[in-house]
C-alpha cells in the first residue's frame, strides 16, 4: 500500500515523459493526481501496515501532511491541464520564443513533456518525506523535493526564473547538508560507548530513548531546524521564498507554499519528536517560539512594503509558517491549533495563487498599482481573489479565523501574553497591509487596455473556486475524520510516538 | 591508522585556508580537487577493523567524484562560458584567511564542548569537520560568481563527508547517503554549465548570473 503511494507517482513521471500526445500526457497526470489522491484516503481510513522495515510508516503527522500535499496536487493538476492547454495556444500564435511583458526579450517553456513528469516526481518525493520514518530517508526525500521542484521554477526560461531557480537551489541545499550534520549528530547520539549504534528509526530511537545522548539530541535538532526551517521559510533563512514563488508558474507556486513549506515542517517535528523523547522537548519549543516570532515579525514588515502581488502571497507564506511554528512552540492546544492552521493555510493559498496566476495572465503584470478594476475584468477571478483576501486574513467565518483564535488563546492560557500580543500585532500588521492591496486591485475601473478574456475557462476557476468552498466549510465545520486526524498528529507532536 | 586519518585532516585544514587566499577560479578548483582526493582515501584509513568492502567501494566513488569529476566539470564550466578567471571576491583574500585562522581557533575551542559519547579514532574529526563547514559557508557568502558559489558549497559538503566517515563509528551510516549528497553537487555544477551556455547560444539576457549574489 505505501509502496504503491510512493512509487505510483514516479511511474506516472516515466509514462509521462514517454507518451508522445499532449492530451494523453495530460490524462496520465490528471489520473495519477486523482488515483493517488484516492489512495491516500484508503490508506487513511484503513491502518496502512509499515513497509521496508519500518522505514515507511504512516501515523497521523505524517498522514496529515500527506492528506494536504495529494489534496492540492489533484487540485493544482486539474488547474494544470488548462494552464498547460492556454500556454500551447499563446505557442501557437507568438512563436516557440515569446515576448516577455514583463521587461522585453524573449522566452521559451521547458518541453511540457519534461514539465509534467517533473511535476509527478515532485509529488513522489513529497509522499515520501510525508511517509518516511527513518531519519536518512526523509534527508534523501527532501532533497529530492529540491532537485524535482527546481526545474519547475525554471518553466519559463528567461534570466529571472534562472536566477529564481539558482538561489533555490543553492540556499536549499546549503540548508539541507547542515540537517544532513543534524542527521549525523543524531546518529551519534544513539551510539553508545562501544560503538553500537541505534538505526535512525522513529521506533527504534523511542525504544533507546534513555540511552541518547541528550546534549548531542539538541545540537541535532537545532541543525535540522536551521536546515529544514531553511527550506520551510522561516526567517531570516527564507531569501530564496520570494523569489521562487513569484517567478514559478502560478500552480506551481501553489505546490511550493501548500504543500512543500509543511513537507519541510515535517521535517522539523520529526525532530521535535526526537527532542521530546528525551525530555528536552521544552528547549525545542522554545527555539521554534523564537524563530516563529521573528518570521511573523519579518513577514508583516515585507507585506506592508510590498509591490509585487505574488511576492506578497509569497511574504505571506512566511507569515503563516512563523505561526505554525509557534503553535507548535506553545504546546498542548498549540499543537492542535498549528496543525488545524496548516490546513488552512493550504487551501487558502492554493487558492490564492492559482488566481494570481489568472490575474497576471489577465493584466500581463505582477506590479500591485497596474491592476484595477479585478472585478469589472475577471469578475469570477476578481471576487474569488476578495474572497481569497478574507479567507488567507482569517476573518470569520473562514476557517483561517478558528486556527488563528485557539493559536492566541493557546498562548494566553500558558501564560504568554507577549507572545500572544505579537502575533496580534503581526497578525494585524498583515492584515491591514494585504486588505489595502487586494481592495485597490479588485475595485474601480481598469488601466488602459486590459486583453481581458471574453469568457474566464472553466479549467482556471473551478480549481480555485472549489478551494474557496473548502475554506469556508472549514471555517464552519470542520469533518469528524479531519478532526480525528488533527488530534492525532497533536497528540504526537505533545508526548512519545 | 590514526596517524593517516590525522595527516589527512590537516591536509584538509591546510587546503581551506588555501582557497580562503586564493583569488584564481582555475587554482581554486584544482585545490578543491586536492581537497577531493584526500577525503576519498579517508574512508579506507577511518575504520579500525579493517578494511571492508563497503570501505573501498565509497572511497572509489568519492575520489572518482570529489577529485575528478567535479573539478573536471567545473574547470569545463570555466573553459566553456568564459568565466573571468579572476573571482572578484566581496571579501578580500588576505582577510578571508585572516578570519579563516580565527574560525579555526574558535572550533578547537568549540568542539570539547560535545564529547563524543564513544572512543572515535581522533579527536581532530570534529574541529576539523566544524572548520571546513564553516570555510565553506564562508566561501559562499563571500564570493560572487555563481562557480564559486558551487565551490563553497562543495567545501561544506566535504566537512560534513569527513565527519560522516571518521566520526562516526563504522556500519552506522549508509553509503547511499553520501552519494547521494555528491549527486546533488552534480546536478548543480551542470546547472550552472547549462545556464552559462544558455547564456552563450541564446538571446537571453542572463547578464546577472555572473553577479548572483547567494
Amino acid at each position: 500500500m505505501l509502496w504503491l503511494l510512493l512509487l505510483l507517482p514516479f511511474a506516472a513521471g516515466v509514462l509521462a515523459l514517454l507518451l508522445p500526445g499532449h492530451a494523453g500526457r495530460r490524462t496520465v497526470l490528471l489520473g495519477a493526481a486523482a488515483t493517488h489522491f484516492a489512495l491516500v484516503l484508503v490508506a487513511l481510513a484503513g491502518a496502512a501496515p509499515p513497509a521496508w522495515g519500518g522505514r515507511l510508516a504512516l501515523d497521523g503527522l505524517g498522514g496529515l501532511f500527506l492528506l494536504l500535499s495529494s489534496g492540492l496536487f489533484a487540485v493544482a493538476s486539474a488547474y494544470a491541464v488548462g494552464y498547460l492547454r492556454r500556454e500551447r495556444v499563446l505557442e501557437r500564435l507568438q512563436g516557440t520564443a515569446r515576448p516577455d511583458f514583463l521587461e522585453g526579450g524573449l522566452f521559451a517553456n521547458v518541453p511540457e513533456a519534461v514539465f509534467t513528469a517533473t511535476l509527478l516526481c515532485f509529488l513522489g518525493t513529497m509522499t515520501g518525506v510525508c511517509l518516511a520514518h527513518d531519519f536518512q530517508l526523509l534527508w534523501v526525500l527532501v532533497e529530492g523535493t529540491t532537485l524535482a521542484s527546481a526545474p519547475l521554477i525554471y518553466f519559463h526560461r528567461h534570466h529571472r526564473s534562472l536566477e529564481a531557480s539558482w538561489k533555490y537551489l543553492l540556499l536549499c541545499s546549503v540548508g539541507i547538508s547542515i540537517a544532513l550534520l543534524g542527521t549525523l549528530f543524531l546518529a551519534v547520539a544513539g551510539t553508545d560507548a562501544q560503538g553500537g549504534s541505534t538505526p535512525l528509526l522513529m521506533t527504534a530511537l523511542a525504544a533507546k530513548a534513555d540511552t541518547l545522548a541528550v546534549p548531542w539530541v539538541k545540537a541535532a535538532f537545532v541543525l535540522i531546524l536551521v536546515g529544514y526551517g531553511a527550506k520551510m521559510g522561516l526567517a531570516p533563512m527564507h531569501n530564496w521564498l520570494p523569489d521562487a514563488h513569484s517567478e514559478a508558474p502560478s500552480l506551481v507556486s501553489a505546490l511550493l507554499s501548500g504543500a512543500l513549506l509543511n513537507c519541510a515542517f515535517l521535517g522539523v517535528l520529526r525532530g521535535l519528536q526526537v527532542c521530546g523523547m528525551v525530555g528536552e522537548a521544552a528547549f525545542a519549543r522554545e527555539l521554534l517560539l523564537g524563530f516563529g516570532l521573528v518570521s511573523l515579525a519579518i513577514a508583516a514588515l515585507f507585506v506592508l512594503r510590498q509591490a509585487d502581488f505574488k511576492r506578497l502571497l509569497a511574504y505571506s507564506s512566511v507569515e503563516h509558517m512563523g505561526l505554525l511554528a509557534v503553535g507548535v512552540g506553545l504546546a498542548g492546544a498549540g499543537g492542535e491549533a498549528a496543525m488545524l492552521h496548516a490546513v488552512n493555510h493550504t487551501v487558502a493559498k492554493g487558492m490564492l495563487f492559482l488566481l494570481a496566476g489568472n490575474l497576471l495572465a489577465a493584466f500581463h503584470t505582477k506590479e500591485i498599482h497596474q491592476v484595477r478594476g479585478a472585478l469589472r475584468v475577471l469578475p469570477v477571478s476578481g471576487g474569488l481573489w476578495l474572497l481569497g483576501l478574507f479567507a488567507i486574513t482569517g476573518t470569520p467565518p473562514f476557517g483561517m479565523f478558528h486556527s488563528e483564535l485557539a493559536l492566541v488563546r493557546a498562548a494566553l492560557e500558558q501564560g504568554r501574553p507577549v507572545v500572544a500580543a505579537g502575533v496580534l500585532l503581526g497578525l494585524g500588521a498583515v492584515f491591514a497591509g494585504m486588505s489595502a492591496v487586494f481592495l485597490r486591485m479588485c475595485l474601480g475601473a481598469p488601466r488602459g487596455a486590459v486583453a481581458a478574456p471574453a469568457r474566464e475557462e472553466f479549467s482556471a476557476i473551478l480549481p480555485p473556486a472549489l478551494l474557496a468552498t473548502l475554506a469556508l466549510w472549514l471555517g464552519l465545520q470542520v469533518p469528524g475524520e479531519l478532526a480525528a486526524l488533527l488530534r492525532a498528529a497533536a497528540a504526537q507532536l505533545g508526548a512519545l510516538p | 591508522m590514526h596517524g593517516f586519518v590525522d595527516a589527512i585532516l590537516v591536509v584538509l585544514v591546510l587546503t581551506d585556508l588555501l582557497l580562503l587566499g586564493s583569488f584564481r577560479l582555475g587554482a581554486s578548483v584544482r585545490t578543491s580537487a586536492l581537497q577531493g582526493v584526500a577525503l576519498g582515501v579517508l574512508p579506507l584509513f577511518a575504520h579500525h577493523h579493517g578494511l571492508g568492502a563497503d570501505a573501498v567501494l565509497l572511497a572509489l566513488v568519492a575520489t572518482g567524484a570529489k577529485g575528478v569529476l567535479f573539478p573536471w566539470l567545473m574547470l569545463r564550466a570555466v573553459r566553456i562560458a568564459q568565466i573571468p578567471r579572476a573571482m572578484k571576491p566581496i571579501v578580500g583574500t588576505a582577510a578571508s584567511v585572516v578570519i579563516g585562522m580565527v574560525l579555526l581557533v574558535l572550533c578547537r575551542e568549540l568542539a570539547p564542548r560535545l564529547p563524543l559519547p564513544y572512543s572515535s579514532g581522533s579527536t581532530l574529526v570534529l574541529p576539523v569537520a566544524l572548520f571546513t563547514i564553516f570555510c565553506g559557508l564562508f566561501l559562499l557568502v563571500a564570493r560572487r560568481l555563481a562557480l564559486t558559489q558551487v565551490l563553497g558549497y562543495l567545501v561544506m559538503e566535504n566537512g560534513v563527508f569527513a565527519f560522516g566517515v571518521a566520526g562516526l563509528p563504522p556500519g552506522s551510516f549508509t553509503i547511499e547517503l553520501l552519494v547521494l549528497l555528491d549527486l546533488l553537487v552534480a546536478v548543480f555544477v551542470m546547472g550552472v554549465t547549462v545556464s552559462h551556455i544558455s547564456r552563450t547560444f541564446n538571446s537571453i539576457d542572463t547578464r546577472q548570473l555572473t553577479e548572483l549574489k547567494g
